[in-house]
């Protein structure tokens, strides 16, 4: 069995419950002996990071080894075969690198009018309009094609197989270009492309750009089933499916609803949409999501299912810091700031808190739109003496964050899952969540709160910083906790999904 | 002849309330959801069972005799919201065939702590017993069955004859717990309880996937035969909710109850007796030897379910840190408000063993997670302690 995945950077290039949810399916399936094509778009340099996303980048880990795929077939125009650093963890499978910049957690707040027509467009025609044919298509996939009308706009698909077709027409021993592995963004909007096409970097585009160059690469890899992460992925899934008639699995790691809360984005819920829709089975990383997905998407609760995420699982040999001797008592919060994060309500509870008990600090590690927002409401509450903006923090800080910790807070508005609690878990932090999480779903050694239930959320950091028994018994029972959740159960689950699915088309 | 020996536990705890850190109330309990439980239980379990004890008692003829252990707690709780229930268990008291067992007014764990307190709370209980029925206990049971050596020691010296606990295996041995004992050194009497018939009934009655499912009378009445010439009792100890309200009315458990005594008495080879009339009429078989702290809970039949983890640790230790301060405040509301604090209930909320699984510990649960009981425990104490400057 072999897997087309389209999915994002692994840590420690991209922090954040995607990259981790990806890293951690992707090592579960490859120890099961799954063969998986992961293709991920081009990481982006974020322009200002302190406001924009905790998404990090690092230098490259990886090395690009060659233009070719695995077999030695030469790959498709704007495709790289890379071997990440981790490789030596890896058996079963090879990664790729499509020139599209894409990143995890974008938002699609700067989409022109344009941008929003050409995505309705190219959306309607990716799901209302029959893909064009090719050899696969008409081996494995629904029939019923036709050519494209010259009078109808070009869509995703339609641009992505009408490349494969005109490729295959042409002498296969052409090589492609190789790219060059340090790519720059000059002013981080215009990008220039390896196959010499200027093309504008803006968010939308870009996700069918990274359609378009998935088919390509598609319809030289040999798999069984089209794996997609969240909506930014969806469309190049779609079209990969067109093109090969592939069973199609989407992953919904969040919604549009859990990121913007009401207000949501009418292009980026189509996507979503359309994903849910056009997928063989839907896996939701809660119940709770799940339930966004059947009663806001329509989604089939027949063919959507839920598969935890996990977390790995401490090595014994692991490095421990040694806690930092001080007399503050220290409560975090690390995570994006944004609305999605409920850090309003922790500088709320973290008012009601020092009300009581004065020798605390919070600590607001992380960055993002709200970040102006929180720092004005603490200087507004009258304890900015008490709190501390990190901005984003990386590897090593990370580590020592948590060491100095008393106790981590995840006061989301709106969480699918949120691995978070579970990394704090892992570094003996006992944690508060909020009860609008799916992770609230698997964990019961851990303290939870409505995230709008100021005066409980105090009363219960209050008690764990009071209280030492109380943070005794919860760090206690934390093995079991995560014993609980391995990255090979979630990525087992997937397996029999898989199996399933190809099973009932078979 | 296999004499056997009805034991039932009746008990309610003052639950809490809600009570934040931020919260400078000084009433703590929850009346409202108190009421509302002692309603409900009274109507599935206490006012129906107390009726058929009473007709069967009236069948037989007096032959069928039965023991109550009645908390402080509940009786204080019928006495504010359902008279009716205490007065229905007059009338069986009335009847001469029903023995009140001894044991801590507040079902407290006081005996692990404070020593001083445990004889107060027994004395309390004993007042009231006496107060509500004419008669002062003879037997005793601790808290849930939490027993050891010294437990016996201390309850031979305030006068009781006999004394009750679990009929662990780890304890007995190749022993039975068919036979009366003594404990190592001492006059009283000690009676332990038969686990598996016990619990046949208490948990198992109305499980469809045991294989002994359904249980009936006479099936019941043969195991309780064989106990003839292996022993002299079979005592059938366990909480009185197990009628109606852990096994349901629907499970057949008041029938069952109903034909009892008679497939068992069928025969002439077994007899009911009460716990006082048991322990005189069996001669001790020996000593049993319980250095260390059992109890009736859970398959370890010993104290974690109320004292596994930190937080229970530490909630009970400064519970009871507060006696002097809270003597030495004159303040009786203050006083019995404390007391009810000691119920072993508020405790058991706090286990943290079995909370994966959603077993019993969570359904006798009114929070959501044992670390919620353990904060609204600490908080209200805190409160307490601003109260007395301690």
């Amino acid at each position: 069995m072999r897997v087309f995945m389209l999915g994002w950077e692994f840590p420690p290039m991209i922090s954040g419950g995607l990259g981790t949810a990806c890293y951690g399916l992707t090592r579960g399936l490859d120890h099961a002996g799954v063969g998986v094509c992961f293709v991920l778009p081009t990481a982006q340099r974020p322009v200002q990071p302190h406001i924009q996303t905790t998404v990090e980048f690092q230098s490259p880990g990886e090395v690009t080894v060659n233009v070719a795929a695995a077999d030695g077939t030469p790959l498709a125009t704007g495709a790289q075969r890379v071997v990440p650093q981790e490789d030596a963890k890896f058996e079963h499978t090879d990664f790729y690198r499509l020139d599209a910049v894409l990143q995890a957690y974008a938002s699609p707040d700067d989409m022109t009018v344009c941008d929003a027509a050409m995505l309705d467009g190219s959306l309607h025609e990716l799901l209302d309009r029959p893909a064009l044919e090719t050899d696969e298509a008409t081996a494995n996939g629904p029939v019923d094609f036709g050519a494209p009308q010259s009078d109808t706009p070009v869509t995703v698909a339609q641009a992505a197989t009408a490349a494969v077709e005109a490729k295959a027409q042409s002498a296969p021993a052409e090589k492609p270009q190789p790219t060059p592995s340090d790519i720059t963004f000059p002013g981080g909007s215009v990008v220039k492309g390896t196959s010499g096409v200027h093309y504008e970097g803006d968010l939308l585009s870009q996700v069918f750009r990274f359609a378009s160059l998935a088919v390509d690469l598609a319809l030289t890899e040999e798999f069984d089933i089209i794996h997609a992460h969240d909506w930014m992925t969806f469309p190049a899934a779609i079209a990969v499916a067109r093109a090969t008639g592939k069973p199609l699995v989407v992953h919904v790691h969040s919604t549009e609803f859990d990121r913007s809360g009401e207000h949501v984005n009418q292009a980026v819920y189509d996507i979503e949409r359309a994903g849910i829709h056009a997928a063989t089975r839907i896996v939701c990383v809660s119940h709770l999501t799940r339930n966004t997905v059947v009663h806001r998407y329509g989604g089939d609760s027949a063919k959507t299912e839920v598969v935890y995420n996990a977390v790995e699982f401490p090595d014994n040999n692991e490095e421990t810091l040694v806690p930092i001797r001080r007399n503050e008592k220290i409560v975090l919060f690390l995570g994006r700031i944004t609305m999605q994060k409920g850090p309003e309500y922790f500088l709320q509870a973290a008012k009601r808190v020092i009300e009581k008990v004065k020798d605390v600090r919070f600590v607001i590690a992380g960055s993002g739109d709200m970040i102006t927002g929180c720092i004005e409401l603490a200087a507004e509450l009258g304890i900015g003496r008490h709190v501390t903006f990190t901005g984003f923090l990386r590897g090593d800080d990370v580590e020592k964050i948590f060491s100095m910790a008393d106790l981590y807070v995840m006061p989301s508005v709106s969480e699918p899952f949120g691995i978070a609690p579970l990394e704090a878990m892992r570094h003996n932090v006992p944690v508060l969540i909020s009860k609008q999480s799916g992770v609230s779903e698997v964990l019961t050694h851990v303290l939870k709160c409505d995230f709008w239930d100021i005066d409980d959320m105090a009363d219960k950091i209050l008690a764990v910083l009071r209280y030492p028994p109380l943070q005794k018994t919860l760090t206690e029972h934390t093995p079991f906790e995560l014993q609980k959740l391995s990255w090979d159960d979630s990525a087992r689950q997937l397996q029999e999904l898989y199996q399933q699915i190809l099973t009932e088309g078979a | 002849m296999a004499s056997v020996v009805f034991y039932f536990q009746v008990h309610q705890p003052f639950r809490l309330r809600r009570y934040s850190v931020f919260d400078s109330s000084h009433n703590y309990f929850c009346d409202e959801s108190n009421e509302e439980i002692l309603r409900k239980v009274a109507r599935k379990c206490y006012l129906p069972t107390n009726q058929l004890m009473l007709d069967c008692i009236r069948e037989h003829e007096g032959r069928f005799r039965i023991s109550y252990a009645i908390t402080g707690t509940l009786l204080e709780q019928c006495a504010q919201w359902m008279p009716e229930v205490l007065d229905s268990f007059k009338r069986l008291v009335d009847t001469g065939c029903v023995e009140i067992i001894g044991e801590t007014y507040f079902h407290s764990l006081s005996f692990l702590y404070d020593r001083g307190e445990f004889r107060h709370q027994i004395q309390l209980h004993s007042d009231l017993m006496e107060h509500h029925f004419g008669v002062r206990p003879k037997a005793f049971r601790n808290t849930e069955l939490t027993y050891n050596n010294e437990v016996a020691q201390e309850i031979e010296d305030l006068g009781f004859e006999t004394i009750l606990t679990e009929g662990a295996d780890h304890v007995l041995g190749y022993r039975s717990p068919n036979y009366v004992y003594n404990p190592p050194g001492c006059n009283i009497k000690l009676m332990l309880k038969n686990y598996r018939l016990s619990d046949d009934i208490a948990f198992r009655f109305g499980n469809k996937g045991w294989p002994e499912w359904p249980l009936t009378t006479e099936k019941f009445a043969n195991w309780v035969d064989r106990i003839n010439g292996n022993g002299y009792t079979c005592n059938l100890f366990m909480d009185y909710e197990t009628f109606g309200e852990h096994q349901w009315a629907e499970t057949g458990i008041f029938d069952f109850m109903h034909t009892l005594p008679g497939a068992i008495m069928q025969g002439g080879k077994n007899d009911f007796l009460t716990v006082s009339e048991a322990s005189a009429k069996y001669p001790a078989a020996g000593e049993v030897d319980i250095p260390r702290m059992i109890s009736w809970a859970d398959a370890e039949r010993d104290l974690t379910a109320w004292l596994g983890n930190s937080m229970q640790a530490n909630a009970l230790q400064e519970v009871y840190h507060l006696h002097d301060a809270i003597l030495r405040s004159g303040n009786p509301d203050l006083e019995h408000q404390w007391r009810k604090l000691q119920t072993s209930d508020h405790f058991y909320y706090m286990c943290t063993k079995f909370f994966e699984d959603g077993d019993v510990h969570k359904y006798f649960s009114p929070y959501e997670s044992p670390y919620d009981a353990y904060i609204n425990f600490m908080n209200i104490l805190d409160n307490i302690r601003q109260r007395i400057n301690a």
